[in-house]
């Protein structure tokens, strides 16, 4: 089937399967960022925004994507820099392989949550697994990113 | 040469930040061709078995379908897919496909296309004969079994491990000091217990992958997710009976690898496919295949006898270890040695210890190398039974360590006779029970609700790479301009080893650190380098950069002699010019670098490997603070405390960031995550549904510090931080859950209902 949507801003038509996951055709268009690491919705890897909203590709078919907005890391690089250089500066990207995924839904969790309570943080981010960081210096790093700017720590 | 820390011990942020973290494409899989054949296994639904006939004409027929290779198809020549150092210790007990199948998930038929699903379609309609066999999957009475897992002629031990195929035996050994039973026989309290540890799997984000293609030159190129370039490169010519001198292997950035990377878990099966069509291909493991057929944590069985006089002062430890590798021995002959010299010599009093092993084969996923690799398993058993000791005298936890760890300056007879030249454990004791406020909250604290909180406390070391076995070496070129390229052959997966080289290069040459461009990892250019495992990189590899920094300023000094016209021994070099103190004389280190491009005779090029006779153990104290539910057993994780003695840390954040994820593994391993069977020998926990990983409500609040020691062995210092630092947390938090409620749990992990079933 033929399906329409805007991927980082750009709107396209394309090919694609009853049964092809968003994952794989994002993938297939190059959107490298998008890793998977689990293909049962546990790790997060695999997160991209659809009309502003954190999915989960590797369980979110391609066809319901008709007639979205799907942005993926690439559509988002200057946030990504933003943010990866809070996560950098506490060396907590260590391998990088689970950060796309971390920082698309950091980006969505400061448009969705009103508090950045830790625990609120915390809940938030529970569907992103690492296995390097320990988690720590990802909550150092969302903490400065989200009180940026600011003399106060909100969190 | 006496330099300055500038760059070392600060917190540089890694030089592949930046990409990563806008999620450049720069893993294996971003940079595989388009073209690629897609590789897959089938797998035995069986834990023993024969294959008889493949009949593989239907799939065949499959559009899209280029080749399917069973056991007729490879070369009758066993191999190890451990990547160690050759000899390898684990025994030569693989074909890249076998007519037999010890496992469920064995690799039965290797499938490739060019699409997914024609390999899926395909691979449904391969009919297999398999000759059911009854299987060995109690690793208790796999030893002398009937049944034989590799009856086979040509199964081959390279080593003197103790290795006996007709015996189900992938090793086995010990050794004595002193006359263990005699002392156990006059001491006042004794411990005799059994710890049951399980095959944990890495579960790096990254699964399994790899890539391969013939070059221009009609060689074999792989690019890997592997921590070990140049043993793949060797593995792979042993497997594919081909000359070394046909195959390049690269390492792209790697997506966590904690050991399991160590093992050639996926290469061979794209190798043969390119080697057979001439074409690109490449294999992604699914997480699925990353769970059930792949290299996790040797599950052991560890039982110590320890005994003390009336005073708490230890006299003897006797530790037998019981291993299983599975159904190969990938890293079975050494992951137990770890077992007892990474855990018996936290511990200077015993006036006698015993340490013996047997590691034998099942029919149950092999196993491999997972950080830690035998001493976090060890630990597990010899920690928790010192707490139990403590318990038995009635004297604190901390207080029995204080009596009897060892100390800086010791002689370690049950760790290879070396003495020890570096420790802070005793304030890594100090202050982590300051820390945890540990004389306030020892033993335990009634939170009046029904919960309980408890405090526990272990000790850990490891070492610092394989003494008298790994080499590491580099490259040092000055480039025009006067920048440096160090070419290492050391396999950053992650942790930041590009990056903290480079630091180390940076003092030792007295420049910026972007000056450092490192490259790493491709067999064909980099220089020779064991690879990123035994916590070896900043030790080894670091004092391999310190080495050839030196040579490099000699040769730079040499070249500024002959454009100042001038004697060498009155010239100095700072890092950017070389000088004339008494003459005023001066040239500088870019003027050398881009004069040495026009008729010069000399390259400046420096190079050194190192190797190291000893193996300095890094060290640590943890402490876990539980809250334990006692009408459920349900523990939760408030609080954990670690002080690490690693040496210098070259880069602060990056060691804190290690030991908070090790922790974080480790905590896992102590709560969450367990690898369990069916009586049909099929793995239960084959997703992440099912295998529980930590997530960052797990891990409670983790705090780390430093108490560094100074390693005269070491690259400014250092020692080892990779490994050690999941090695506490079992031991800790079962005995927090010990100090809360009375229940001791001894066997992996320890959920409500073991603890549940031990609440008094």
């Amino acid at each position: 089937m033929q399906i329409e949507f805007t991927l980082n801003g750009r709107l396209i038509y394309e090919e694609t399967s009853d049964d092809e996951t968003l994952f794989h055709l994002l993938r297939r268009k190059g959107c490298y960022s998008v890793k998977c690491g689990c293909e049962t919705e546990n790790c997060g890897l695999c997160t991209v925004l659809v009309n502003g909203v954190s999915r989960l590709s590797c369980s979110y078919l391609a066809a319901r994507a008709d007639g979205c907005d799907v942005v993926t890391l690439e559509g988002a690089q200057k946030e990504a820099e933003e943010f990866g250089s809070f996560l950098a500066a506490e060396g907590a990207e260590q391998c990088g392989f689970c950060s796309p995924g971390l920082i698309m839904n950091v980006l969505a969790m400061e448009k969705e949550l009103d508090s950045y309570e830790e625990e609120n943080v915390k809940e938030y981010l529970a569907g992103n697994l690492c296995r390097c960081s320990g988690y720590m210096g990802q909550l150092r790093a969302v903490k400065s990113y989200l009180s940026r700017g600011e003399n106060r720590n909100e969190c | 040469m006496n330099v300055k820390m500038r760059t070392v011990n600060t917190s540089v942020q890694k030089k592949d930040a930046k990409a990563l973290v806008t999620g450049k494409p720069v893993f294996t899989d971003d940079l595989a061709p388009g073209d690629c054949l897609i590789v897959k296994v089938l797998r035995s639904p069986h834990a023993h078995a024969l294959i008889g006939q493949i009949d593989t004409e239907k799939a065949n027929k499959v559009d899209g379908i280029v080749c399917i290779l069973t056991y007729q198809d490879v070369p009758n020549k066993r191999f190890t897919m451990a990547g160690q150092t050759y000899p390898e210790p684990s025994p030569y007990d693989r074909l890249i496909l076998d007519q037999r199948m010890r496992f469920v998930g064995d690799a039965a038929a290797i499938v490739a296309g060019e699409t997914e699903e024609a390999v899926d379609h395909a691979m449904r309609l391969i009919k297999v004969d398999y000759e059911v066999l009854e299987p060995v999957l109690d690793f208790r009475k796999a030893k002398d079994h009937k049944v034989l897992i590799h009856p086979e002629d040509n199964w081959e031990s390279l080593c003197p491990v103790g290795a006996d195929n007709r015996r189900n035996l992938c090793a086995c050994g010990g050794e004595e000091h002193g006359d263990v039973n005699e002392l156990l026989e006059q001491c006042d309290y004794v411990v005799e217990q059994v710890y049951h540890t399980k095959a944990n799997q890495q579960a790096m984000m990254e699964t399994f992958r790899a890539y391969s293609y013939l070059d221009a030159y009609g060689r074999l190129n792989m690019v890997a997710s592997t921590q070990v370039t140049f043993h793949v490169r060797r593995i792979l010519a042993h497997a594919l009976d081909i000359p070394k001198s046909r195959i390049r292997v690269i390492k792209p950035r790697i997506g966590g690898g904690f050991g399991a990377k160590q093992t050639v878990v996926a290469e061979v099966y794209p190798a043969i496919v390119t080697m057979k069509t001439g074409r690109a291909a490449k294999i992604i493991y699914s997480r699925y295949e990353s769970q059930i057929a792949s290299s996790p944590r040797h599950e052991m069985e560890i039982r110590v006898r320890v005994g003390a006089d009336k005073n708490g002062i230890l006299q003897a430890i006797d530790v037998y270890t019981l291993s299983n590798t599975g159904a190969y021995g990938e890293h079975g002959p050494t992951t137990v040695g770890l077992s007892g010299h990474k855990s018996i010599p936290l511990y200077r009093t015993p006036r006698a210890f015993r340490f013996a092993y047997d590691v034998v084969y099942t029919n149950c996923m092999s196993a491999g190398a997972y950080r830690g690799y035998g001493a976090t398993q060890g630990i597990f058993a010899v920690e928790s039974a010192i707490n139990e000791l403590a318990e038995k005298i009635g004297m604190d936890k901390v207080k029995i360590r204080e009596l009897n760890m060892v100390r800086e300056g010791d002689i370690m007879p049950a760790y290879y006779g070396e003495t020890l030249n570096s420790c802070a454990l005793d304030r890594c004791m100090a202050r982590a029970k300051e820390m945890m406020e540990w004389d306030r909250k020892y033993p335990s604290v009634d939170m009046g609700n029904g919960k309980v909180r408890g405090v526990g406390v272990a000790m850990a070391m490891q070492g610092s790479a394989i003494s008298g076995v790994d080499v590491a070496s580099v490259e040092l070129r000055l480039n025009d301009d006067g920048f440096y390229t160090l070419m290492i052959g050391a396999s950053d997966m992650g942790t930041g080893c590009d990056t903290t080289l480079a630091q180390v290069a940076s003092d030792c040459l007295e420049c910026d650190l972007d000056q450092i461009v490192v490259h790493g990892t491709d067999t064909d250019v980099s220089p020779y380098d064991s690879g990123s495992y035994a916590s070896s990189t900043m030790y080894l590899t670091g004092m391999a950069v310190v080495k050839a920094c030196g040579e490099m300023r000699d040769k730079i000094l040499d070249k500024g002699a002959e454009y100042l016209s001038c004697e060498k021994d009155t010239l100095e070099f700072d890092g950017s010019r070389v000088w004339q103190p008494a003459g005023g004389l001066e040239i500088s280190l870019k003027d050398i670098g881009n004069k040495v491009m026009c008729s010069n005779n000399n390259m400046l090029s420096a190079g050194a490997s190192h190797t190291s006779p000893v193996s300095p153990p890094p060290f640590m104290v943890g402490m876990a603070e539980v809250e334990v539910d006692k009408e459920t057993g349900e523990a939760e994780l408030i609080d954990y405390v670690a002080v690490v003695d690693c040496g210098t840390t070259i880069n602060p954040n990056l060691a804190r960031i290690q030991t908070e994820g090790g922790l974080a593994q480790g905590i896992g391993m102590a709560l969450y995550e367990d690898i369990t069977y069916t009586d049909k020998g099929q793995m239960i926990q084959n997703s992440f549904m099912q295998y529980k990983l930590p997530s960052r409500l797990d891990v409670g609040n983790i705090r780390v510090e430093f108490e560094s020691s100074y390693e005269p062995t070491g690259p400014f210092g250092a020692k080892s931080i990779g490994e050690i630092v999941i090695n506490t947390p079992s031991p800790a938090i079962a005995d927090a859950i010990a100090s809360a409620v009375g229940a001791r749990v001894r066997e992996l992990p320890i959920t409500a209902e073991k603890v549940y079933r031990e609440i008094k």
